[in-house]
């Protein structure tokens, strides 16, 4: 039951309490009281909005970084997570397999404001043993979102 | 002799024929003249999904395009497309139908539908159907040289056929019975053992069953059962399915017939000389829809059935009584509340407050009094075009 008021709000987070009652044929008051226990359980974290910023023309400069460090021990590798995700410049923080440990997504105004945080920042971290940056040059998709021409057919007046 | 002198000779003569002057001329087109030239009109009147093909059968047919699959196909349709159908109708319905001859590519269940009644009548033949029905049903069958037979249905019975109704209207000429659930234009699905009454009379009179079932996935919180699992009922039944509306595919124009060798064989004859084969490319896009539109189409269906919530309760907040829509993607509520003909009420809500729907009685006699709103749009639009019928009923109290 929670799952459906979700899933409706993770495509929507303005549908309406009376909405989602409607969707779901479950009562208001029923969908209020769960919401807020999702809200309160920090099942819902957060209620935002995706901006395309460059149609009002904001820069933005986005860089995955990969960083390789090394488990400490009894803390593996959170407390260097911790270190690193508690930057507000690190938008997302992955502990990843394979070549490396962390995927880092940082977020900044220009590329010397991202690559500041790296060599300053992140690089000099105790138990990070390197990082590769990748300065991100087009965004095509975003959390599930087309950023540019998205299609938009419009359907001939049929009837059948 | 030129055609003008030809014509004044017989008062009768017409350039076209008897038969198709029989058809009943559509009244909606009008609408949808006018519709065309309107702006910013939100369209409850199309009956199609707004989705647009899922990317990955429309890259399946890219790809197929890129590697040159541009010829025909056999008349029965791709080998790989009829053995992916023989096993989808197995793993749905536990039914085994034979791939080389049991089953028929067709250019969407409109060509599947019109080559069964052509293959199955002679001119004295009756199909009896529900009043009102999607409508090609009563077309197909007059110009097969049959005469369709009406059975009524309402708001009161669910518009489910009762067998009952049907034995009522069976005679010596009666050769079978035309349903299709979830229907269009009401979303009404019938319950098995409702369908297994109808089973009964069918087997008792010896008549066909052709079943329409192109929304057969698109159920909403009930199960749909396919008549050719019914007892007995697989020789007897001419089972019409398509990827339309369930993949989101109307214009691709792919659908299928599944039945005996006989019927099969009959419809294949006139298959050939009309259609040859179902675009090529809709059938590689309908392989591809087979094998892996599952997760798809369970998305558009949790996403129907919001929208259907969502218009059901908002026309009857609005006054309109409103029979419980559980399949395909239409609801079908009652106008009768307003004194307006269905006509009248589609007309004056398009030029008043740009909202097209459809008469009910586009679908037959028995949907006067009603009309069809398509749920396949938008909630945006879904809630504006509710607010704007809201108006519109409150302006034009009885
Ligand atoms: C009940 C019903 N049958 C058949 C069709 C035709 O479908 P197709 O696109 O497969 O020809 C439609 C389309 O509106 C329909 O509603």
């Amino acid at each position: 039951m929670i799952k459906d008021i979700l899933k409706i709000l993770e495509t929507d987070a303005r549908t309406t309490t009376k909405q989602i009652a409607t969707m779901t044929n479950i009562p208001t008051a029923e969908v209020a009281r769960l919401i807020k226990q999702a809200e309160k359980d920090h099942t819902i974290l957060k209620y935002k909005t995706m901006i395309n910023w460059d149609k009002v023309g904001e820069e933005q400069v986005w860089a995955l970084i990969e960083v390789k460090i090394a488990p400490q021990r009894e803390l593996g590798f959170d407390s260097i997570a911790e270190r690193i995700y508690r930057f507000a410049q690190a938008r997302t923080v992955y502990l990843v397999s394979g070549t490396y440990d962390l995927l880092v997504l940082a977020v900044g105004k220009t590329m010397h404001e991202v690559a500041d945080f790296v060599s300053q920042k992140l690089a000099p971290i105790e138990g990070v043993q390197g990082t590769i940056t990748h300065f991100a040059l087009k965004r095509y998709k975003e959390d599930g979102e087309i950023l540019e021409g998205e299609e938009g057919v419009k359907r001939q007046p049929v009837i059948l | 002799m030129s055609i003008s002198s030809k014509s004044q000779h017989s008062k009768y003569y017409s350039l076209t024929s008897q038969r198709v002057e029989q058809l009943s001329p559509s009244g909606i087109r009008k609408f949808f003249d006018l519709l065309a030239s309107m702006e910013g009109v939100i369209s409850l009147g199309v009956g199609e999904p707004d989705f647009v093909t899922p990317w990955h059968i429309r890259e399946a047919a890219i790809y197929s395009l890129e590697k040159g699959y541009t010829m025909y196909t056999s008349n029965l349709g791709m080998p790989e497309l009829r053995q992916e159908l023989s096993r989808y109708l197995k793993d749905n319905y536990e039914l085994e139908y034979d791939p080389n001859s049991e089953l028929l590519i067709t250019v969407g269940v409109s060509e599947a539908l019109d080559l069964a009644m052509r293959a199955i009548l002679n001119p004295v033949d009756e199909v009896i159907m529900p009043d009102p029905h999607y409508v090609a049903y009563d077309s197909c069958v007059i110009l097969s040289g049959g005469t369709p037979i009406m059975v009524p249905t309402n708001q009161e019975n669910n518009f489910e056929i009762s067998a009952a109704d049907i034995e009522a209207r069976v005679t010596s000429k009666t050769k079978a019975i035309l349903i299709g659930y979830p229907a269009n234009p009401t979303g009404a699905v019938m319950s098995k053992h409702k369908l297994a009454d109808i089973a009964e009379v069918a087997r008792r009179h010896q008549l066909l069953v052709i079943s329409d079932e192109i929304y057969a996935k698109l159920v909403y919180g009930v199960e749909h059962t396919c008549f050719a699992t019914l007892p007995e009922m697989k020789e007897r039944t001419i089972l019409l399915g398509g990827f339309s509306k369930v993949y989101a595919m109307t214009g691709w124009r792919v659908g299928y017939a599944a039945a005996t060798k006989e019927v099969i064989a009959a419809m294949i004859r006139i298959h050939q000389y009309t259609m040859m084969c179902a675009p090529t490319m809709g059938q590689v896009a309908a392989i591809e829809a087979l094998k892996s539109g599952e997760d798809s189409v369970t998305k558009m269906v949790e996403d129907y059935n919001k929208r259907r919530l969502v218009i059901v309760k908002g026309l009857k907040d609005i006054g309109l009584t409103c029979f419980e829509p559980q399949g395909a993607f239409y609801a079908f509520p009652s106008i009768k509340g307003t004194g307006m003909s269905s006509e009248q009420f589609t007309e004056r809500l398009l030029i008043e407050e740009k909202v097209a729907v459809v008469p009910g009685s586009a679908f037959g006699q028995c949907g006067e009094g009603y009309v069809r709103c398509c749920y396949a749009t938008s909630l945006a639009d879904i809630e504006e075009a509710l607010s704007r019928m809201k108006r519109f009923v409150a302006k034009h109290p009885k």
